[in-house]
């Protein structure tokens, strides 16, 4: 079974369809317990940061969270997901839940629109269970106006372009995240999605 | 590189896609959950359903329309017509729609765009503009107007001014409607499209005119869109998605490749 964290933000449902799609049992839940005893866990998100967090407070989610990822159970977070994995975010300064060591940081103004909508590629830094099948120039599904930085660079998976590099796939060991919106990204998402449901949480 | 988006528009009448020109006239071409399927699997990078069904009984056909497509395709899609409060815009959004798009409701009640942005976010909401070039008057100095009610009545407001007046509340896209160019399939506004992009911050999708690959790269490279609404050219297929992103890519502008 996988667990899709909630915590009231946004496109639980996409994800859980997905996964529907591609065949794999899931549950959408905000039991800790239930979260402890998947066997994968999903933490997306759309939103802002300091909101995201209130909630995860509140219910407890963070230490649950923390558990999964010390746990070696294998954990991929989502957009927002991918942001508050990380120690702290620019946005509405938040303290966040310091998986990976890091800042998620707003785009710097470029002359680009913000948020960066779209359909972008990845220029991978290594390669990872999670690219399996995925071709090289595959382009993912964007929306977002703050990015995540991990302070390690062996922690950057893959990262895009958009008036500055950013990291787009991060992780290590057990926990990866993708910025983009996998489940929103046609056939290479899917595919993206089937890799995480075969991973067995050592990269 | 981020690259540009086609969008297939699907306008939906009691459950049918239909096709009309220049907001007159109507006939049924297809089954949306079908036709959407198709072109999820030919590439198009996003797809557009407006219910041109005013009624409020079909607003539930339309509902079921958007969780089918929402089991059966995994690229990003709005939803538009009809949709005048956050309750509607909840209703779409759970249903699997990723933004929902509002046109009249929005001048009618522009409070609704914030409400919408701030409830469930810029990037869900969608500010539809119908716009008709008009004379340069005091009122109207950008030389467009937007209509509202299908096109059908003037504001006496002027495009520019309400595009910047949706950003400023909030809207996370525009899709900015030639009244003049739409059925015509003969080429996007391009003066139109030009001021727009230029003087927003937020992405802005052409739409009305496409009946060929060469009218996107036009609309790309001289109106500086950020994406491109299609419906006949591919409807009536005279085009498929990777015809057109052949063109676009010869042309030097990024598009999504289909592996």
């Amino acid at each position: 079974m996988i667990a899709i964290i909630d915590y009231e933000a946004g496109n639980l449902r996409s994800v859980e369809r997905a996964l529907r799609h591609i065949g794999k049992a899931c549950l959408v839940t905000k039991a800790p317990g239930e979260i402890l005893r998947a066997r994968r866990v999903i933490f997306p998100g759309v939103g802002a940061a300091g909101r995201a967090m209130e909630v995860i407070r509140a219910r407890g989610l963070d230490s649950v969270i923390a558990a999964v990822a010390a746990r070696k159970t294998p954990l991929l977070g989502i957009c927002l997901g991918a942001q508050i994995i990380l120690s702290e975010s620019e946005e509405n300064s938040t303290q966040c839940l310091g998986i990976l060591e890091g800042r998620a940081l707003r785009f710097p103004q470029t002359g680009l629109k913000i948020p960066h909508m779209g359909w972008n590629d990845t220029t991978r830094h290594r390669e990872h269970p999670l690219f399996e099948g995925i071709d090289g120039k595959a382009h993912f599904y964007f929306v977002h106006s703050y990015y995540p930085a991990p302070h390690r660079s062996e922690d950057v998976l893959a990262h895009t372009d958009y008036g500055v590099a950013f990291p787009s796939v991060i992780g290590r060991g057990n926990v990866a995240a993708v910025q983009f919106h996998p489940e929103k990204s046609g056939r290479q998402g899917l595919r993206l999605l089937e890799n995480f449901c075969s991973w067995n949480g050592e990269a | 590189m981020l690259s540009k988006r086609i969008i297939i528009c699907l306008d939906v009448r009691a459950g049918k896609t239909t096709k009309g020109i220049r907001f007159a006239g109507n006939e049924d071409i297809g089954d949306p959950v079908e036709m959407a399927r198709e072109y999820y699997e030919q590439g198009v990078d996003e797809l557009v359903f407006y219910d041109i069904t005013a009624s409020s009984d079909a607003r539930d056909i339309m509902i079921d329309v958007v969780r089918a497509v929402a089991r059966n395709i995994f690229i990003p899609f709005s939803v538009g017509g009809g949709i005048r409060t956050l309750e509607d815009m909840y209703r779409v959004l759970d249903a699997g729609a990723e933004k929902i798009s509002i046109n009249s409701a929005a001048v009618l009640d522009p409070g609704l765009i914030g409400r919408g942005a701030r409830h469930f976010g810029s990037q869900c909401i969608v500010l539809g503009m119908d716009v008709l070039k008009v004379e340069k008057t005091a009122r109207i100095p950008s030389g467009y107007e937007i209509y509202i009610n299908g096109g059908r009545q003037p504001m006496n407001l002027d495009a520019l001014e309400w595009a910047k007046r949706g950003e400023a509340a909030g809207a996370g896209e525009i899709c900015l409607n030639s009244i003049d160019a739409d059925g015509t399939v003969e080429g996007y506004e391009l003066e139109l499209t030009a001021l727009i992009s230029r003087n927003v911050g937020i992405p802005v999708i052409a739409s009305g005119g496409a009946g060929s690959p060469e009218h996107l790269s036009d609309v790309f490279k001289i109106g500086g869109a950020d994406a491109a609404l299609v419906a006949s050219m591919v409807h009536y297929r005279w085009h498929t998605v990777a015809d057109i992103k052949k063109h676009l890519a010869l042309e030097g502008i990024p598009v999504r490749e289909i592996f």
